[in-house]
């Protein structure tokens, strides 16, 4: 009894539950496996070896229901945004949403254009907006670490359900 | 063989048709057109020289490598690319039609599906874009846009709706 006792300062760490929940959730992003222009060609090259965005612990899935993020990277089209909204209810809470480059944030280049949807926070909530055309690697990294850090400011267990309703 | 040789053997077969040739120049100096040269077809008679265009072997255009249309607020105007394997050719075919008459939003033109299968897909995009109904066409739904768009969007009058799926179509700008 008195060998266990002497060893809990080495085993047992005391914590706040909200701080253990938000890393466990910053630290293992996983976003889905979604590109829709040319943003994608970069959104992957961040995913590769150079970048590595899996240092972070964010992969890619390949389903919405395993993805705790999605990064809309490209011009986001009418015909599109019906599906995409579709995937974005099919994650699961609790998710996030990056807008990538120009096009996502409000339709870019494409703004005159009849089929191109003047950015992609009119159908979806998005928390990270990153400007570039296309941003470089390093921009979206920046911009999941920026939703690390927000996600370790939430407070979770105390989230009201009108929050959780938004 | 020559724009112009193709113009007469066209002109001797379809000798009561009115062939129009016009020969356009790129840069175009003042008083020319610019652009590709060109042979205007009657809409009516558009199969019947397509068809000898294709099978005959002095002509032989096997290809049909463009088909699209243009807007010119008075007419529409339907461009016809056409290329010959055989003979390393290239011809381009015009078919105006006249939209002066507002209560007349389709206008018509007969398919050429028949005659070189990729029109399909090609008159489609036309129609997608133009509203331009192919008469004959197997198959005319829009190709690209969603099957609920209202509209044709390459159409000079075209006017952007509101709003798409409770999506609204414009964005207030911020430097304002």
């Amino acid at each position: 009894m008195m060998t266990l006792k002497n060893q809990l300062p080495s085993n047992i760490i005391t914590t706040k539950v909200d701080q253990v929940l938000n890393w466990s959730r910053a630290s293992s992003l996983w976003y889905l496996l979604f590109g829709l222009a040319c943003c994608a060609i970069e959104l992957m090259q961040t995913g590769g070896p150079q970048s590595d965005m899996e240092r972070f612990g964010s992969v890619f899935r390949s389903t919405p229901r395993q993805s705790d993020l999605i990064i809309i990277a490209g011009t986001l089209t009418y015909k599109m945004a019906l599906r995409t909204k579709l995937l974005y209810e099919q994650m699961p809470e609790p998710k996030y949403v990056i807008s990538m480059g120009s096009c996502a944030n409000c339709g870019g280049l494409f703004q005159p254009a009849y089929s191109v949807v003047k950015g992609v926070d009119k159908i979806i909530p998005v928390d990270i907006y990153i400007p570039g055309c296309p941003p470089r690697p390093e921009a979206l990294t920046e911009g999941l670490i920026k939703l690390q850090e927000k996600i370790k400011r939430e407070k979770f267990l105390v989230r009201s359900t009108q929050q959780v309703a938004a | 063989m020559t724009l112009e040789e193709i113009f007469k053997e066209l002109q001797k077969q379809f000798s009561t048709v009115p062939l129009e040739l016009v020969v356009a120049k790129l840069p175009a100096a003042a008083g020319e057109v610019a652009g590709d040269s060109h042979i205007i077809v009657p809409a009516d008679k558009l199969i019947e020289i397509c068809r000898l265009l294709k099978v005959s072997d002095l002509f032989f255009f096997d290809c049909l490598s463009n088909l699209t249309a243009v807007d010119w607020k008075d007419r529409l105007e339907v461009v016809y690319h056409l290329f010959s394997y055989r003979h390393r050719q290239h011809l381009e075919l015009k078919v105006k039609l006249p939209v002066d008459n507002p209560t007349v939003l389709h206008p018509t033109v007969p398919t050429v599906e028949s005659i070189w299968k990729v029109a399909n897909w090609l008159e489609r995009e036309v129609f997608d874009l133009f509203g331009i109904i192919f008469e004959g066409h197997s198959d005319l739904r829009r190709i690209m846009l969603p099957d609920d768009w209202v509209g044709y969007p390459l159409r000079k009058d075209y006017k952007e709706e509101e709003d798409y799926h409770g999506i609204t179509t414009t964005r207030p700008k911020l430097l304002q």
